[in-house]
């Protein structure tokens, strides 16, 4: 391990490292004094850092490769691949006691933090949807999807408007928005899902900007880019709440919507739709060939994914009370895109922890606020290296036939 | 003369100003094991393809036959998966498998143009739905097991040996309740023990009263299952007939061996 080759190339590394940053870490011009600061304890701290972190990186390298020569021969591992997470849900009696505690978990949150810590909790919880939604789209169906935010959009101007024009309520606008959003899924892929992988990224990535730029310039509809505000909260039965009351009750709708979406999209998956939307992924020509009709399959994941933005939108806004364009931006997109393939494409549970982690830890790492969209990069890029799979990848369900009864219900 | 299940007359394939395929007639009757051969480039794949509604071809007839309604149904302008519904079932040169699903669930997606589970079967899970899972599931089991895959079941497709694979393919196809059918070079690839193995597998396939249609490259194989023969070369027949006659045929040598040279 600490061979001398080892060390040689860490060191040429850290060489390397303090070469690239020596402008901006060690120089400093003080523009008032007109003077130069050579700040030379910087280089040594870059080279000492950049020799550790050569030396680790090369060490989980190592480890990768020797665990996939591992595989290679004798296969050590579970056979199934599956993670210690999935072994639990497999047993019902820690399955319960564990989505127990979750639920009991999340029942009391709001109850012992803080307010901050309630709507926090409460947008992750609205990228977990998202996510989940999105997961129909990219992880079960294959279609790459750059533009899922305009369905969230749709979702929120849906209710906006509505209020603004015609004063419809939240309950109402509900159902509206995530129908409408599934409708403009339904328009946008009758032309574009004939488009295959990188097209369909490009055209969906298009969509995204043309809905976020009418918004911004079609001031009678929208009001262009000041937004809509005076946004209803979520009402419940015409009671006048707080705001901190309003914000606790809007977090409890989150957490229900969360494991309605998480029953529906187990359930969908589970069943004959979801094997063909895999199958879907897996080879267009050979899906055909086995009698699925592609358009209506992917339609139908299409449709269904907008439907889950256009319901967290119309919930977004009537949590912040104001959405103008700026909310909808690409980034948007993209950052639900990270959560789906960060989590594990087609992996319920990987997606709830990349919605979790990528938007919870982004927050509390606000005191390194300098710092964290370079942790942000840096761990992005780790996953990718070590873990392409996601965090929680997805398993494939086993069946028996003994009792003609499925074994290993699976919430993968 | 019975009626054929899958005739096909004067079936035409343009690719711009290529000719693939040229006034091809083709017939396959129940019960019957047909051998399409030709030279590399001759237009086999290309015919399932026009046959199977992947292409459109330029000119001709495709029809099948349904014997228990008595009914002939032109294949021409359906969609592929159209034509899987209506009984003409494929596997590919290249394997195309779902390679991230198992072994059982490739299977199963063959049952999904034989059953009609939708969203909201999904998700309330009535009694329907779940009789409907529990036939896809037994089916697709049943097939497993008389293809011999039974043991693999749970595997990913993937790491399936290449033989198998094949296999999987056939069984795949079998389980959309084919009418007719179509195996597209089911042996490329495969070593004598293993084409062993798949010239039984068919043969046991067929007894069964399987109609099948089979491009293949392998002339023992051909020779040795099938009932009838047609000849391609350059996207025309230029022979047909049984195993015994298309051996003697002088055309047939020619498209293979080239022509004879007198010394």
């Amino acid at each position: 391990m600490f061979t001398f080759e080892e060390l040689k190339r860490s060191f040429l590394v850290s060489i390397w490292f303090v070469f690239l940053t020596f402008p901006i870490m060690v120089i400093r011009v003080d523009s008032i004094e007109k003077t130069v600061q050579w700040r030379w304890m910087n280089m040594v701290y870059v080279a000492i850092g950049s020799f550790i972190l050569s030396f680790v990186f090369r060490y989980m390298m190592q480890r990768k490769e020797m665990k996939s020569e591992d595989n290679g021969d004798g296969d050590k591992k579970d056979k199934t691949g599956r993670s210690f997470i999935h072994r639990w849900l497999a047993d019902p009696k820690y399955r319960n006691a564990i989505l127990g505690s979750l639920l009991a978990a999340a029942i009391i949150f709001p109850h012992v933090f803080s307010t901050y810590q309630t709507s926090i909790m409460t947008t992750a919880l609205m990228y977990v949807v998202l996510g989940l939604g999105l997961n129909i789209v990219v992880g079960l169906a294959g279609l790459l999807d750059l533009g899922y935010v305009a369905f969230y959009a749709v979702g929120a101007y849906t209710y906006a408007l509505l209020y603004h024009f015609f004063g419809v309520g939240f309950w109402v606008a509900l159902p509206i928005g995530g129908l409408l959003a599934a409708l403009f899924g339904i328009l946008l892929g009758i032309p574009v899902l004939r488009l295959r992988g990188d097209y369909l990224a490009i055209v969906t990535l298009g969509f995204g900007e043309i809905i976020r730029l009418v918004m911004e310039n079609w001031g009678a509809f929208s009001q262009g880019p000041s937004g809509v505000s005076n946004i209803p909260r979520p009402s419940f039965f015409g009671i006048d709440m707080s705001l901190d009351t309003a914000l606790v009750y809007t977090y409890y709708l989150m957490i229900l919507l969360v494991i309605f979406t998480i029953f529906f999209v187990n359930r969908l998956q589970d069943s004959r739709l979801g094997r063909a939307w895999i199958a879907l992924r897996e080879d267009e020509i050979a899906c055909q060939a086995m009698g699925i009709d592609k358009m209506k399959t992917k339609l139908v994941a299409f449709s269904l994914g907008a439907f889950w933005a256009g319901i967290v939108g119309v919930i977004f806004a009537a949590k912040t009370t104001f959405i103008s364009p700026r909310s909808f931006t690409f980034i948007e997109s993209a950052i639900i895109l990270s959560i789906v393939v960060l989590g594990g494409m087609g992996s319920i549970i990987g997606v709830i922890f990349g919605a979790l982690i990528l938007i919870l830890l982004p927050e509390y790492l606000r005191a390194l606020s300098e710092y964290r969209m370079l942790a942000f990069g840096a761990i992005l890029v780790c996953m990718m290296v070590f873990r392409p799979q996601g965090i929680i990848g997805s398993i494939r369900r086993t069946y028996t036939y003994q009792n003609r009864k499925k074994a290993d219900g699976e919430v993968s | 003369m019975q009626q054929p299940i899958l005739q096909v007359s004067g079936l035409t394939m343009d690719f711009g100003g290529i000719r693939a395929l040229n006034n091809l007639d083709l017939d396959v009757n129940e019960g019957e094991i047909v051998a399409l051969i030709g030279p590399n480039g001759a237009g086999k794949t290309t015919f399932f393809n026009c046959v199977t509604g992947i292409y459109a071809p330029t000119k001709g007839e495709v029809d099948l036959y349904h014997k228990e309604k008595n009914r002939v149904v032109s294949l021409l302008g359906m969609k592929p998966n159209q034509v899987t519904e209506q009984g003409l079932a494929r596997t590919f040169q290249n394997i195309r498998l779902f390679s991230q699903m198992t072994v059982l669930e490739n299977v199963m997606i063959g049952r999904h143009c034989r059953t009609k589970a939708f969203i909201l079967g999904a998700l309330l899970r009535d009694k329907k739905t779940m009789q409907e899972e529990d036939e896809i599931i037994q089916t697709s089991h049943e097939i497993l097991t008389k293809i011999g895959l039974q043991r693999y079941e749970n595997e990913i497709a993937e790491n399936l040996p290449y033989g198998a694979q094949r296999r999987l393919e056939i069984a795949r196809a079998l389980a959309t309740e084919p009418v007719l059918l179509l195996l597209d070079e089911p042996a490329a690839g495969m070593n004598p023990q293993e084409t062993i193995e798949l010239v039984n597998l068919i043969q046991e396939i067929a007894s069964e009263g399987q109609s099948i249609l089979l491009i293949e490259h392998d002339m023992k194989l051909v020779m040795s299952l099938s009932d009838r023969i047609f000849v391609m070369d350059y996207g025309k027949k230029i022979a047909q007939g049984t195993p015994e006659e298309i051996r003697n045929n002088p055309a047939v040598i020619k498209a293979y061996l080239g022509e004879e040279v007198d010394a």
